[in-house]
């Protein structure tokens, strides 16, 4: 991969949507490289007895999840030197699986520090599940 | 018991070392589903120019999270770890977290207050190498659920 220039990135532009599955195995291997093996995001009757409708995802995987989708628009994921954002809803995971679906939109572009300043929207279900997502592109 | 206030503007002392090495990099990059050879190849690494693979934007957090520990595990903060989730994060890179790295974070409570029942705490995260090079910004809100 090459990173994005400047001259190719413009306000407005768009990538996306990607759609990326989320399995109970997903979570098992993201609490594993992760470090954080709340049981919330693997065990259904644990997550159920603390009110929750199922297991959830990790909150830092669907944040990491949508970070790769914004790497692979950057060419080169240590051109994204900023990326923020709130955790608004939890991804459900069910016994099946499911799907977050993962948009961004470049909404200024800085000549001077050459970069772009992108807004992330995450979604499940058609739910957004982040909020103010944005990441900021170190552009070539 | 709610969290208690009078930890905002707290410093810890450095925690850590921790090595950052090429397995956990790839461990990490393949769970959140990054194909980025930059993550697991040494020569695409180098060919864009770092000196070995390097860590996906969030990976930082594996990092900051062990630091926060500090905080979440004193009992005089009166957070209960059974009630907490995370309401926002940010990173804010100063050069990619490289393997090889050695890193030491150090944790600032930014901020604790009180919303709807609920505490709101904001920690910081320093991160720098042993050498004192500045990797990355971690801030963290969680949010401590109320007693029922």
């Amino acid at each position: 991969m090459a990173p994005r220039s400047l001259s190719g990135t413009a306000v407005g532009d768009t990538f996306g949507p990607v759609t990326i599955p989320v399995t109970r195995e997903a979570l098992v291997a993201y609490a594993h490289a992760s470090g954080d093996h709340n049981r919330i995001h693997q065990d259904e009757d644990f997550a159920k007895s603390v009110g929750l409708p199922d297991v959830i995802a990790h909150g830092m995987w669907t944040m990491g999840a949508s970070g790769a989708v914004v790497e692979q628009w950057a060419g080169d994921g240590g051109r994204v030197v900023e990326f923020g954002t709130r955790f608004t809803k939890p991804v459900v995971v069910p016994q099946d699986g499911a799907e977050v679906e993962v948009t961004g939109v470049v909404r200024s572009v800085d000549e001077e520090t050459r970069r772009a300043v992108v807004d992330v929207t995450t979604t499940c279900g058609g739910e957004k599940v982040l909020g103010r997502c944005t990441a900021v592109v170190q552009l070539d | 018991m709610s969290v208690n206030a009078e930890f905002a503007g707290r410093t810890y002392p450095p925690s850590g070392p921790y090595a950052v090495d090429a397995a956990s990099i790839a461990a990490f990059a393949a769970a959140i589903g990054s194909t980025d050879p930059v993550h697991t190849s040494t020569e695409a690494a180098r060919a864009a120019g770092y000196r070995d693979v390097i860590a996906p934007p969030t990976f930082a957090v594996t990092l900051a999270q062990q630091c926060d520990r500090q905080l979440i595990e004193d009992p005089e903060a009166g957070i209960d770890f059974s009630r907490v989730v995370h309401g926002e994060q940010r990173f804010v890179h100063h050069r990619p977290i490289t393997a090889g790295d050695t890193v030491l974070g150090t944790l600032t409570v930014d901020g604790v207050r009180a919303a709807g029942g609920h505490s709101m705490v904001t920690t910081r995260t320093e991160l720098a190498t042993t050498d004192g090079e500045p990797l990355c910004t971690s801030t963290s809100t969680i949010v401590v659920r109320g007693g029922e």
